[in-house]
């Protein structure tokens, strides 16, 4: 990271900017690319950094909640960009480069009041879908879950 | 004298093209696509992530493709493609009590909350071939349940509340995590680094042993308290906004096995604990993992080292398959000058052998006679 890219206060609470970044990380290409093309106005995003791709490497807890370990790597990609003056960071698993940037523009959009609500209809896009599909799962996983009964045996 | 020697340019461009006309098959048929092999070879797909310890579906997929379908080799492509790549940083460990869980089964409890939830699972099936796939056969959607889901309690939670198993998993405070790909390996090594190299260990190697300690080799006497799999979020701490981000979820198998201990001078009574996480759906590497997991916590609990599951240097050199493969395969190419030396040796230690039995005739001759 390139010292002082974020100096810019951003007047976003910093929960609110990282709920937002991880949704951003679970959004599909598409999504962010129809987001960004219905826009009114597409401001100039100019690239701070990257998108560059590399590795996480991804811990574990031994016994599930004990000290950390290194349980292998993942593949990741970030990227910066300035956008009417402050930076916006993106960054998701994967090795798809304008994701990210789209991503850092998204991030961007939601610190300037005049298009934070048009980033916002994105997000809750994206909430929508990914709760939509965790249900989903959930519902279909409960269908298998085991129903213990007792057999009587004998006449009492 | 030795005389080096060139060639073999043109055979082995060659060799490659034939390679790539074999791979690809009958023209006939459609090429197979990547996000084919991702959404209906998904398991393989897994076990290359694991075994590369590298998670990228797409590009194992790849991987799987350009192999031909050999795991191994796959594996070996995905680990050469990590070594391209610049490493951003360490995940905040990731959760494994907050998994959105697919599956979970205990033995230990038929009743707990959030239930034996089969998910998709081999399980139970007869394991007859199926003739319907032979066709681009129509599949039912599943089946959905209504209701509130309980939350999935981790069942080492259960029976810590009574003071019974062993924690989590503790080291001596300040202990930074080992990296086997930053530092080279060094024996004897902390469990964290162990799990490291179990968790990209090769699959048919821990199963043996695991097996192996269930039979009798290493005293074990486990029990499954949880195989759980589903998706963990990976989170990244970013130094420059101060928090840490998530990145996405991945996929992740997850096995506690419990075993008995009968306590030694340091403990109590208590049962005791392996620990299996892997990359991927893969719950017989998982569970492998814990029993050898298990195994190798000899120095803990006093336990005298006796069968190959429970030496550490024996089992964390022997389980990389890309190192194993490397080594023995390397054993088909050209050796002429070895072989050479070899075979000059032992030319003479022959002559020198037959000089002396002329020199005297005796037990030799006789041995030849009869």
């Amino acid at each position: 990271m390139a010292p002082g890219v974020n100096q810019i206060p951003s007047d976003i609470a910093p929960e609110r900017r990282r709920e937002a970044m991880g949704l951003l990380a679970k959004a599909t290409r598409s999504e962010l690319e129809q987001a960004w093309a219905a826009l009114p106005k597409r401001p100039e995003a100019e690239p701070v950094r990257g998108p560059e791709t590399g590795l996480v490497m991804v811990r574990g807890r031994i016994g599930g909640g004990g000290q950390p370990f290194n349980l292998g790597e993942v593949t990741a990609t970030r990227a910066s960009v300035r956008l009417q003056g402050v930076v916006g960071h993106g960054q998701a698993l994967g090795t798809d480069g304008e994701k990210a940037r789209l991503a850092a523009v998204f991030d961007a959009l939601l610190q300037l009041p005049e298009h934070a609500p048009a980033a916002e209809r994105l997000l809750a896009e994206i909430a929508e879908r990914i709760e939509g599909e965790d249900t989903r799962k959930a519902r279909e996983t409960a269908a298998t879950r085991v129903d213990f009964f007792t057999m009587v045996r004998g006449d009492d | 004298m030795y005389v080096a020697v060139k060639g073999g340019e043109a055979a082995i461009a060659n060799a490659h093209r034939l390679l790539a006309d074999r791979r690809r098959g009958d023209r006939s048929l459609p090429s197979i696509t990547i996000e084919q092999i991702v959404a209906q070879l998904g398991l393989a797909v897994d076990r290359v992530m694991a075994e590369a310890s590298l998670y990228d579906r797409a590009i194992a997929a790849l991987a799987i493709r350009q192999s031909r379908g050999d795991m191994i080799e796959a594996i070996f492509i995905l680990r050469a493609y990590r070594t391209t790549l610049p490493r951003f940083g360490y995940s905040v460990p990731v959760e494994t009590s907050r998994m959105l869980v697919e599956r979970r089964v205990s033995a230990t409890y038929k009743d707990l909350p959030g239930g034996q939830l089969l998910g998709p699972t081999f399980d139970y099936t007869h394991r007859l071939l199926d003739p319907s796939l032979l066709r681009d056969e129509q599949v039912e959607e599943p089946l959905q349940r209504d209701g509130e889901q309980e939350p999935v309690m981790r069942v080492s939670d259960i029976l810590a509340g009574e003071g019974l198993v062993e924690g989590d998993g503790e080291l001596p405070a300040g202990h930074v995590p080992g990296d086997l790909t930053r530092e080279p390996l060094e024996f004897p090594m902390a469990r964290d680094l162990r799990l490291q190299a179990l968790a990209r260990g090769d699959e048919g190697f821990l199963l043996s042993l695991a097996y192996s300690t269930q039979r009798g080799y290493g005293n074990n006497h486990p029990f499954v308290g949880e195989v759980r799999m589903g998706e963990v979020e990976v989170e990244l701490d970013l130094p420059e906004l101060g928090f840490a981000v998530s990145l996405g979820r991945i996929q992740v198998t997850e096995c506690q096995m419990i075993t008995q201990f009968k306590g030694s001078v340091k403990s109590p009574p208590q049962f005791t604990r392996g620990y299996g996480l892997v990359f991927g759906q893969n719950e017989r590497k998982a569970m492998s993992m814990s029993l050898v997991d298990r195994a190798l916590r000899t120095d803990e609990f006093e336990e005298d080292v006796v069968s190959p599951a429970q030496d550490e240097e024996f089992v964390i050199s022997h389980s990389d398959n890309v190192q194993a493969t490397g080594f023995v395969e390397h054993l088909k190419l050209p050796h002429y000058v070895d072989f050479q030396a070899e075979l000059d040796l032992m030319r003479r230690m022959r002559r020198e052998h037959d000089e002396r039995s002329r020199e005297e005739p005796g037990d030799d001759t006789l041995e030849a006679a009869q």
